[in-house]
């Protein structure tokens, strides 16, 4: 039995600050930073957007895109950082706003910026052990970056939505194979009613996000038998430009095989939404038969590495539903003070 | 059904009166109609009471019994019936027919209708929102509907289907402003130009804080009584000759035309037909213009003006005292003020004064006929009345 | 908000479901039990808008309520659906020359929410459909 993506979906406010203008702010060096992050502006999202409304719009746009019906969906999970209610779900709201049946299971998921990688991978349990026919995955996020801290260079909104099902006839990207790599590793963290998280700084890098994805990204391929040459295209975890393309090189991807699904640079980091988008932005120009090799990172930490087919369905999916390109074309630029206001970091 | 004749009529200053209570206002008119009206407390038969929101503005519901209470005594002595109405702005309109019908039918003979609101309590937000609840709260108020932005989508309506502009809005406010100088009751008594409408701030574009009326404070009352007995109590009583009352959608969303206030259509065609007399045969009128807009709309909407001369007529000055049709000589709601349910009740207290001849220098000359128009919401009620000074 | 109350009208506000009379044919948004036209003779039934529609009117706030003082400046527009009902709604993410008859189609937003610990009413808003 084959599982994979029937159809996908993106959203990304139309909002975007520049990395100068909150560099101006902290006297920061914006051609300096802007060379070592290797992003240029980030969206933010607008004054009544959140995660559920990016994680029902990004569904919105899976399931016109496939031309779907949502009563099909048998589990809805929303991956997130920055879920609106600490209890209360997202995902009971994206399925009512879907226009789901009640007859399914939901819940949230957070681990940190993979938890939306990871409810692909419980949808890919539920759809291959046939206890649901589609499985509605999302990662949505909003993220916090303190005033000043090196996040807020980067921590942006946005999100994508998989839905994953077994129907031959309606794969347009079969998951040939998927793995983890999951360690406790506190790099990134934020606790219970503080508003902005917390890093390890420098930590982040080698034994958070270069191990796991390199570990996970290996391990699958060593499953598969498989090396980045037998891969089309590939895209990994963007907390930055830079990372995604280190860890590609020296997993021995070029850099034309990341190209299509770095959004980061004109997108920032969109979390639990970042792998889930570079792998919309990939399958937006996709041809049957390409390979995508695709692992994002979550701080805490671990990774998910999936090994994607695309298959002759690609070509029946709604052309009239946003792109990723198109999603990110049109920003309405926000200056510091504004942009503060739309984080919620001016109080009333 | 009995003919009508108003005996007597009061109206309180009109502004932001600090140191006076909703109760206080109230009952300063209703002894002050009634002392016009030189009835004595043991005659008066029933009340009605206008008020749009006593709950949200002061925290209070109950008004009828609470005016009657305070006010000499009517409760506790007297145990009269009172009976709070409501219908957001048109609380007090709606007060006053209640009284007119009560007399009409014979129920009963000498009936107070008052109206009475306690604005400044609130803070202007909670003003905002008391007033946005006479909207349809679940489908216009959720979605960040406010008065103002109401009344500045039938502005933004009627300047592009009849090229209204915004000075011609603006020559409404100024034209009240020129007019409530002459009243003593007016919060606002100075006169202001098309340029000061122009640039005072953004309220609800294409409205600004000029072509709103303000938040007031105040209460007025007139006491009604069958026109057979009137002459008993006063040389000058002012008849009834109409009592209307017409209804729409709640929504201004779903009117058969943004742009026209088919109540105030209705109410006014029915108020006509009862009096047997056209729009040529009235002297001057009160019109609801609780936004320059408004005035523009009514004028129109009563007969007054063809619909879409609104906006030229009041900037060519034909809406002014001496102009084709005295329209609001009282300065109306922008420049008397706009204690919501009591504006109804004030609008007919200042027909009284005109048809007595008593209006001093904005007296409407040789006034014979005078209609009083108030609405409520955006429309979604409306009543108008058309008074004589001959019976 | 009480929560009951946002809570009963929730499918109307995430999807744009309202009524129409197989009777008559008219579309009511918001639901209406009775059609007003057909009255008791009516024959009403769930019907959900396709989102599209065009802008009737329009102002831009700059006073409003407690509850939307934090989206001010913000737009207030009637929409007439494609499908005839006219509904008051925001258009939102700061179009630049707005005019009556542009084009719009339904987005999902925040509409509010009861404080900063009460529950968030979320539905339908507008953008401009290019």
């Amino acid at each position: 039995m084959k599982i994979g993506i029937v159809s996908y979906g993106a959203y990304i406010p139309r909002y975007r600050i520049k990395v100068e203008e909150i560099a101006k702010v902290w006297n920061g060096d914006p051609s300096a930073l802007k060379g070592g992050l290797k992003v240029f502006e980030k969206s933010v999202p607008a004054l009544d957007e959140d995660v559920v409304t990016i994680a029902v719009e990004a569904s919105r746009n899976a399931i016109e895109r496939g031309n779907l019906d949502a009563k099909r969906i048998g589990a809805i999970y929303t991956g997130s950082e920055s879920h609106p209610y600490a209890v209360k779900p997202t995902s009971t709201i994206v399925a009512e706003a879907v226009g789901a049946t009640s007859d399914m299971t939901a819940a949230d998921f957070e681990f940190a910026c993979k938890a939306g990688t990871a409810a692909v991978q419980v949808c890919m349990g539920l759809v291959g052990s046939k206890m649901i026919d589609l499985g509605l995955a999302i990662g949505a996020d909003v993220s916090q970056g303190a005033p000043n801290d090196a996040l807020e260079y980067t921590a942006a909104a946005g999100g994508a939505a998989m839905i994953i099902g077994r129907n031959e006839d309606e794969i347009i990207a079969e998951i040939e194979c998927t793995s983890s790599y999951t360690t406790d590793t506190p790099d990134f963290w934020r606790r219970e009613g503080q508003p902005y998280p917390r890093h390890g700084g420098r930590f982040t890098g080698d034994p958070g996000y270069f191990k796991h994805v390199t570990n996970g990204a290996n391990s699958l391929l060593k499953k598969l038998g498989k090396t980045a040459k037998d891969y089309d295209y590939a895209v990994f975890h963007q907390p930055n430009g830079k990372f995604p393309e280190r860890v590609a090189k020296s997993l021995g991807f070029t850099q034309e095989q990341i190209e299509p699904g770095l959004a980061v640079t004109n997108l920032g980091n969109t979390y639990s939404g970042a792998s889930l988008i570079g792998l919309s932005a990939t399958l937006d120009i996709a041809e049957p038969g390409d390979r995508i090799f695709v692992t994002s990172y979550g701080s805490g930490s671990g990774s998910d590495a999936f090994s994607i087919k695309v298959t002759e369905n690609i070509k029946k999916c709604a052309k009239d539903v946003p792109t990723v390109e198109k999603l990110l074309s049109n920003p309405i630029y926000l200056d510091y003070g504004k942009y503060a206001h739309h984080k919620g970091k001016i109080k009333f | 059904m009995r003919d009508v004749a108003i005996i007597g009529a009061y109206t309180t200053v009109f502004g932001e009166l600090w140191e006076k209570s909703l109760r206080d206002t109230a009952v300063e008119a209703g002894v002050g109609a009634i002392e016009d009206a030189n009835v004595a407390g043991e005659e008066i038969d029933a009340m009605y009471v206008g008020n749009m929101s006593g709950g949200k503005f002061v925290g209070q519901e109950h008004i009828g019994a609470l005016v009657a209470d305070y006010a000499a005594g009517l409760a506790r002595e007297f145990h009269i019936p009172s009976t709070r109405v409501e219908a957001a702005c048109a609380s007090g309109g709606l007060a006053l027919r209640q009284a007119i019908m009560a007399v009409s039918s014979g129920f009963h003979d000498v009936v107070i209708a008052a109206g009475a609101e306690k604005m400044t309590d609130i803070d202007g937000t909670g003003v905002t929102d008391a007033l946005a609840a006479a909207a349809d709260r679940e489908w216009e108020g959720i979605m960040g509907a406010t008065f103002p932005g109401l009344y500045a989508m039938i502005a933004r309506y009627h300047m592009h289907k009849y090229g209204t502009t915004s000075e011609q809005l603006a020559s409404v406010a100024v034209k009240n402003h020129d007019n409530g100088v002459h009243n003593p009751i007016a919060q606002f008594r100075n006169k202001i130009t098309i340029d000061q409408v122009l640039r005072s701030s953004k309220v609800a574009d294409p409205l600004r804080l000029l072509d709103c009326s303000p938040v007031t404070d105040g209460a007025a009352a007139v006491v009604v009584v069958p026109a057979d007995i009137a002459k008993k109590y006063t040389d000058t009583p002012i008849y009834v000759k109409a009592s209307s009352q017409a209804s729409d959608t709640i929504s201004l969303d779903d009117r058969r035309d943004i742009a026209t206030l088919d109540a105030s259509v209705f109410a006014g065609k029915w108020a006509f037909e009862m009096a047997k007399l056209t729009p040529k045969d009235i002297d001057f009128v009160e019109v609801h213009d609780c936004f320059t807009i408004a005035e523009i709309c009514a004028i129109e909407d009563l007969g007054f003006f063809k619909k879409g001369d609104g906006g030229r007529a009041s900037y060519d000055g034909d809406t002014r005292i001496g102009g084709k049709i005295a329209v609001n000589p009282s300065g109306g709601l922008k420049a008397c003020g706009h204690p919501v349910g009591a504006t109804g009740i004030k609008q007919a207290c200042e027909a009284v004064y005109q048809l007595r001849g008593e209006a001093g220098k904005r007296q409407v000359p040789n006034a014979k006929y005078a209609m009083t128009h108030n609405v409520g919401g955006s429309g979604a009620t409306c009543a108008v009345h058309i008074f004589s000074n001959e019976r | 908000m009480p929560v009951p109350r946002f809570w009963r009208e929730q499918k109307g506000r995430y999807n744009l479901i309202g009524t129409y009379c197989k009777k008559c044919g008219k579309h009511f948004y918001p639901a209406r039990s009775i059609c007003p036209f057909c009255r008791r003779s009516g024959e009403i039934e769930d019907f959900q808008f396709k989102g599209k529609g065009e802008i009737v009117t329009y102002s831009v706030i700059h006073a409003s309520s407690e509850d939307f003082d934090h989206l001010t400046p913000y737009i207030l527009a009637i929409v007439k659906l494609d499908e005839g009902p006219c509904i008051t709604t925001q258009i939102v993410d700061e179009p630049t020359d707005i005019k009556i008859g542009d084009r719009v189609k339904a987005v999902f937003r925040r509409l509010g929410s009861d404080g900063k610990a009460g529950i968030i009413y979320y539905g339908t808003k507008f953008v401009i459909d290019n």
